[in-house]
């Protein structure tokens, strides 16, 4: 299953939080696929997921300066 | 010693010590909350939320005029023991009365600052209170502050974990960072 999430829109520390808390809800083998900004919110959000025990599987620019990072719980 | 033993002996001379095992550190951040003001609760509960966001274990520790950030009715209330603390509760109202550190303005600039993050898309500071406690950001009340202030542990949010002193503080904060606001 994958969950999306776009916190481009969003400052910090809800870019953060509400990644932080999408991934929670991840069980086992899920995704989730987060738009953001680059900046602060590209450099420390796979950052923070890696060190939580994620596994960040892909970081891509979409458009502009929004990026797609998808996040899988091992 | 058997050459066995003494094999034995020469490969782990040769290998060097066994690599010490890195200690998994625990980072963490622990917020005085000492002020009651709008403005440093945004400050504090940015912290605290962002910072939890990205695996920080975080004490929020309310004392003194702090202690409004947490009460569980949100406006003016005559509570506490004694004529004196319940008068000295209602003047200080709760969170819905948190005035600005600068130009407060009677209490408007609260409102008018709330308004303004929303229209940037910035979190407001109920949101960002509800972002802690959804983090499971740590809330402990100072129990000499209720003391004078007549309060008891019923006067808070059910997020307000324990009632504690400096000992119980400093173990909480012990190896990590601690910010006073």
């Amino acid at each position: 299953m994958t969950r999306k999430i776009d916190v481009t829109r969003d400052h910090c520390p809800m870019t953060f939080v509400k990644t932080k808390l999408e991934l929670e809800k991840l069980a086992p083998g899920d995704e989730l696929e987060v738009l953001l900004s680059q900046g602060e919110p590209l450099e420390n959000v796979p950052r923070s997921a890696t060190e939580a025990g994620y596994d960040v599987l892909e970081i891509a620019p979409v458009s502009g300066s929004t990026h797609r990072v998808r996040i899988a719980r091992p | 010693m058997s050459s066995q033993v003494m094999d034995a002996v020469r490969r782990e001379i040769a290998q060097g010590p066994e690599p010490a095992e890195s200690p998994k550190k625990t980072k963490k951040l622990s917020i005085i909350c000492f002020s009651g003001d709008f403005d440093k609760a945004v400050a504090a509960f940015t912290l605290a939320s962002g910072a939890a966001a990205v695996n920080y274990e975080v004490s929020m520790f309310f004392t003194f005029w702090g202690l409004n950030l947490v009460k569980n009715r949100k406006g003016r209330r005559f509570t506490g023991k004694g004529p004196a603390a319940r008068l000295f509760n209602w003047l200080q109202g709760g969170p819905a009365n948190l005035p600005l550190s600068r130009l407060n303005f009677g209490g408007f600039s609260p409102w008018l600052m709330t308004r303004l993050m929303r229209k940037r898309n910035v979190a407001t500071l109920n949101e960002l209170v509800e972002a802690a406690k959804a983090l499971g950001v740590g809330f402990y009340a100072c129990e000499m502050s209720m003391n004078i202030l007549g309060i008891t542990a019923g006067d808070f949010v059910d997020e307000v974990r324990g009632v504690i002193g400096v000992p119980t503080f400093l173990e909480l904060s012990r190896d990590g960072e601690t910010l006073f606001i």
